[in-house]
């Protein structure tokens, strides 16, 4: 199991690294997106794989998944929304004000 | 938890009249003097005034027993483990400066209220007043250094704010800059100086190092820590070379340059000096140092003086070299030197702010400060004229004023050292400060007040309004009072401050006008008559200084520098920033990539742990297939704008599984509901821009893009393998027991969120807030035209909102907010709470716009989100502030069980108050988001494009 988690965020890692290379706006934000999956995987998993026992304090359950990692990727999840919201927003604006899409305001070829 | 307890102590502290709030009163009353300006004109004054009299009145309880020789040390634990405390001070000297700094800022207060003219904004001038006020009190006030070098900072930053106080012009900017630059770049080296003490003493706190002499002189340490410090205590002080600041700080409005460059912020130099005496001094390099920085100070500064035209650049250069003299005397080091050298901080601090008021009535009534135009003033403002002659007589130390009592104490003290071979020439060099002293001293009465008619001034002469002259007065009486009867009036506070300078006995002296007929008089006599010689035969020496003048100007130099320096900075960035996202991130990314591969080979280091793996299962293994392929495809199709959106979709989905597999709910619901949100977001900024990305990267350039995505997600894939194969140690034990005991809920994840580190959810709620607001800023009365046409140019659908989807929409509506009310409800205990119930309302809320359209919806529910985000912000704070009300500290949960009729047992938590908080923040900023964006789309329908966007 722990060999499919490290495929997982190593692909998300790596599309999230050359779609963040991109030249338009639009790629960058989705790259962005990939990263921050990428890193959320990544803070829950270094608490390590727990199957089948939620951090929810039940009689009789012995053992619970670490719920320290859980709380910092909640909050995590909530401002990668804000982050990704904010610059695909600024990608809009920037379009709008410089008549194109490219990340740095520019056309190239 | 530190901060908050220690957040929660200070509270308290607030109910005892304290030290602290001595220095901290003038910090509160810039704010509140600020305020009160927009009222009227004068209240800044009356205000400023108030304020500085009610730290004068905190501090008065305390002066009786400093006077008897107590020290009072106040300390408000702040970082106990770390050794950090906020600790003050308040012995003899302390309060002599305190004293100082509060009474003479009462008078520039009042000075300044008729200084400033009606286009000068009162209240900025006074907060920035108060602001200084305050650092200088923490200063003198500090017991622990490192807050000491706070206050130091805050000096430097609040005198750059009076210097430019006239921003519109170029000499107010360019000189507080350099005043900033100059004495910024000594506190840096002070806070240097400062660590290497406290590494030496083995402790931040005055008292310790006072009496640690012996191990910081012994220690190998010592010179490199001694020239540190003097260098904070040269620059703030403008010793030679670092000087050149202070005349060109002169551009400061004169109530400014009469506080910070006379008596208070040039001060806190010699301050650093009396304060760590007994520390630093009496070693050959202290000697050395101090001794020829201070000697070349008194005499570079007393002979340019002679030459200045300007009023204020006189009484500049008059300042460093006074200051010079006070450097020399703690240089020399003799108990009685240091007693001197206490006596002439008073002594120049009460004669030069009046010069410098009087300068500023001169200029505020003739319109010029022009020595070379100023003449016969005495006719037509004798009372101004009169004032300015007793503090000059006292500046260049005519007997009867006070200045004369210190400068002939330091005359004495140049002697010391009289029989050793070059002896001889610390009393010459005094008394040739001396004479220079008299002679600009003489020159400023002479030319201003007589020397024929005034001709060819801006403005007809006359005496200012009555109370501007008061201040003057007032110390003009004390020049002559201290000066005249010095045991009856400055020994009791000379005497407890010197001996706190001293840390030890005080040696005997006598303050008397009247020694009997000494080497020291003799001096002073020659300096007298020298001077008013030199004062005759200025034309010659004027001449001469005409060729040399160049040389010694300083700015020049500084000048060179700072235009080398701006040059290469600009160089390094030019070469450092190439004005490419791309090319930097690929640096970037590059850069961390070998970082964290050296790592890796440099150490011994199996990949693989020995951690007990879990099995693969077939349906995780046909995830995790689709998964990659999803990421994958996205990649390869991400010039398709949209299918790319619909296949990151997928990943997100995938991604809220894997959360669902590693027993993380609270995350899969969180993910699941956030990937909603962003696709739509993501959609309808789709919407207006181009629907295909060009190619615009060569093959090349992708190859190696790939090449370093690829060599990255190979480093993360393996760091995360090697870290899953390996056991470790959570600190989760500690939330697990407690979360039902402590924080009153089994669903541990949410209890850290509200409970345990309540304090961090309220900062990224924060977060969300603003990214939500700056985003409404960006697109607030945005117009955009959008498509009418797809990719394929096919148009779009004129049906936009289907009947069927609308009324289901509405139907499903309620269900949706009782499931997230539920889902809020529960948070504590099971899987939910205030993030995740936000985004299923937030999902709710959106579909009825997407359904119904923005209009229809926004008839029927109104609501303005900004105050909706303001109401959850400030129901989470409240929540924490309540517990601060019984005396836990901020943002402590409890709960109580209660019994309801019907729906029977029913926890009740503090921390649901903090998850409703929480759940007001998301709704509204995501809706907040959401619908602005929307609303541009709505707008697009309504007009007509005007060109198609591709």
């Amino acid at each position: 199991m722990e060999a499919l988690v490290s495929i997982i965020i190593g692909v998300l890692t790596a599309c999230g690294v050359y779609l963040a290379l991109r030249g338009h706006t639009f790629p960058v934000v989705l790259g962005l997106t990939f990263l921050s999956y990428a890193v959320n995987l990544f803070l829950l998993v270094m608490g390590r794989l727990t199957i089948g026992s939620p951090p929810i304090i039940a009689e009789g359950m012995s053992g619970y998944a670490d719920p320290l990692p859980q709380a910092l990727v909640l909050t995590a999840i909530v401002i990668s929304f804000g982050m990704t919201a904010f610059v695909i927003v600024l990608a809009l604006k920037a379009h709008l004000e410089m008549g194109n899409d490219h990340v740095d305001g520019k056309h190239k070829s | 938890m530190a901060l908050q307890y220690s957040l929660f102590v200070a509270l308290n502290y607030f109910h005892f009249m304290n030290l602290s709030l001595v220095a901290l009163t003038p910090f509160i009353g810039a704010v509140f003097v600020a305020l009160v300006s927009r009222l009227g004109r004068l209240h800044a004054a009356w205000g400023a005034g108030a304020v500085a009299l009610l730290a004068l009145a905190i501090l008065s309880p305390l002066m009786v027993d400093t006077f008897a020789g107590q020290v009072f040390v106040q300390r408000i634990s702040w970082m106990p483990m770390l050794g950090l405390d906020i600790v003050f001070r308040l012995d003899g000297l302390g309060l002599l400066f305190a004293l100082m700094i509060l009474c003479i800022g009462l008078l520039i207060i009042l000075y300044a209220r008729y200084y400033l003219s009606e286009h000068d904004d009162m209240g900025r001038f006074y907060a920035y007043l108060l602001l200084f006020m305050g650092s200088m009190l923490g200063i003198v006030l500090s017991e622990n250094i490192i807050q000491m070098l706070i206050f130091w900072e805050l000096t430097s930053l609040s005198s750059f704010l009076l210097i430019s106080y006239w921003q519109t012009r170029q000499e107010s900017r360019v000189g507080a800059r350099m005043a900033l630059a100059v004495t910024g770049g000594g506190g840096l080296a002070l806070l240097g100086g400062f660590l290497l003490l406290g590494e030496i003493v083995g402790s931040y706190d005055l008292s310790v190092i006072l009496a640690s002499a012996d191990v910081i002189q012994n220690h190998s340490l010592y010179l490199p820590m001694l020239v540190l410090v003097l260098l904070g205590a040269f620059t703030k002080s403008a010793q030679f070379p670092f000087h050149f600041w202070l005349p060109n700080a002169m551009a400061a409005p004169t109530p400014v340059s009469a506080y910070l460059h006379s008596a208070t912020m040039v001060k806190a130099g010699v301050f650093l000096l009396a304060r760590m005496f007994p520390a630093l001094s009496g070693t050959p390099e202290w000697f050395w140092l101090v001794c020829i920085t201070g000697l070349t100070t008194l005499v570079f500064g007393a002979y340019v003086a002679m030459f200045k035209d300007d009023l204020k650049g006189l009484l500049a250069y008059s300042t460093i070299s006074h200051l010079g003299l006070i450097t020399l005397l703690f240089g020399i080091g003799t108990p009685l030197a240091a007693v001197a050298g206490v006596f002439h901080i008073i002594n120049h601090a009460i004669f030069k702010a009046s010069l410098f008021m009087a300068a500023g009535i001169i200029h505020h009534e003739t319109g010029t400060r022009d020595m070379r135009v100023l003449s016969g003033l005495w006719k037509y403002m004798p009372h101004t004229a009169l004032l300015a002659m007793v503090a000059a007589a006292s500046m260049a130390g005519v007997p009867l004023f006070n200045g004369f009592l210190s400068k002939e104490m330091f005359f004495a003290e140049t002697l010391f050292v009289v029989n050793e071979p070059w002896g001889w020439l610390l009393p010459t060099a005094a008394t040739m400060a001396g004479i220079f002293a008299v002679a600009y001293s003489l020159r400023f009465i002479h030319t201003v007040f007589f020397h024929g008619e005034p001709t060819g001034l801006p403005k007809k002469p006359h005496e200012p309004p009555r109370w501007m002259k008061v201040p003057v007065e007032i110390l003009v009486f004390l020049c002559l009072l201290v000066g005249i009867l010095p045991a009856l009036t400055v020994e009791p506070i000379l005497a407890v401050a010197a001996t706190s300078v001293l840390q030890g006995p005080l040696p005997p002296h006598d303050l008397a006008i009247w020694h009997g007929f000494n080497t020291a008089l003799v001096m002073s006599i020659i300096a007298l008559v020298g001077g008013v010689l030199a004062y005759l035969g200025r034309r010659p020496l004027a001449a001469f200084q005409e060729r040399i003048d160049k040389k010694l100007e300083f700015r020049r130099f500084y000048d060179h520098l700072l235009g080398k320096l701006f040059k290469y900075s600009g160089k390094i960035t030019r070469a450092l920033d190439t004005h490419s996202l791309q090319r930097m991130v690929f640096v970037f990314i590059s850069f961390v990539l070998v970082l964290g591969m050296t790592g890796f080979w440099g150490s011994e280091f199996t990949l693989t742990g020995d951690r007990a793996l879990l099995p693969i299962d077939s349906v995780s293994a046909l995830m995790t297939l689709i998964i990659v392929f999803a990421a994958i495809a996205t990649v390869i199709m991400h010039r398709e704008r949209l299918i790319a959106l619909i296949l990151l979709g997928a990943v997100g989905l995938g991604v809220a599984l894997v959360f669902v597999k590693f027993s993380a709910p609270d995350l899969a619901l969180t993910q699941l509901s956030v990937e909603v949100v962003t696709v739509i977001l993501i959609l309808l900024a789709l919407y207006f821009l181009p629907q295909r990305s060009p190619k615009e990267s060569s093959t090349l350039l992708r190859s190696r893009d790939a090449v370093i995505a690829t060599v990255a997600g190979g480093s993360v894939a393996v760091l995360v393998w090697a870290v899953l194969t390996r056991p470790y140690q959570t600190i989760a034990d500690y939330f697990l027991e407690n979360s039902l005991p402590g924080g009153g809920g089994t669903n541990v994840v949410n209890v850290i969120l509200v409970d345990f580190r309540g304090y961090d959810t309220l900062g990224e709620i924060t977060v969300l807030a603003l990214a939500g607001l700056g985003i409404y800023a960006m697109v607030d009365r945005l117009k955009l035209s959008g498509s009418l046409h797809d990719a394929e140019d096919r148009p779009w659908d004129k049906n936009i909102h289907p009947v069927i989807m609308a009324s289901f929409s509405r139907l499903l509506l309620p269900l949706a907010l009782l499931v997230s009310m539920y889902i809020l409800l529960r948070g504590h205990n099971l899987p939910g709470g205030g993030f995740i119930a936000g985004l299923v309302t937030a999902v709710a809320l959106v579909m009825q716009y997407l359904a119904n359209g923005v209009i229809w919806t926004q008839e029927r529910i109104p609501t303005n989100m900004h105050v909706v985000i303001g109401a959850g912000l400030f129901i989470a704070t409240i929540t924490g502030i309540a517990s601060w009300l019984f005396g836990y500290p901020f943002l402590t949960s409890t709960f109580t069980h209660i019994h309801w009729p019907i729906i029977g047992e029913f926890e009740l938590a503090s921390a649901m108050a903090f998850d409703l908080g929480v759940y007001l923040v998301v709704v509204s900023a995501t809706l907040l988001i959401l619908i602005h964006l929307g609303m541009v789309h709505s707008q697009s329908h309504l007009a007509k494009p005007r060109k198609r966007i591709r």
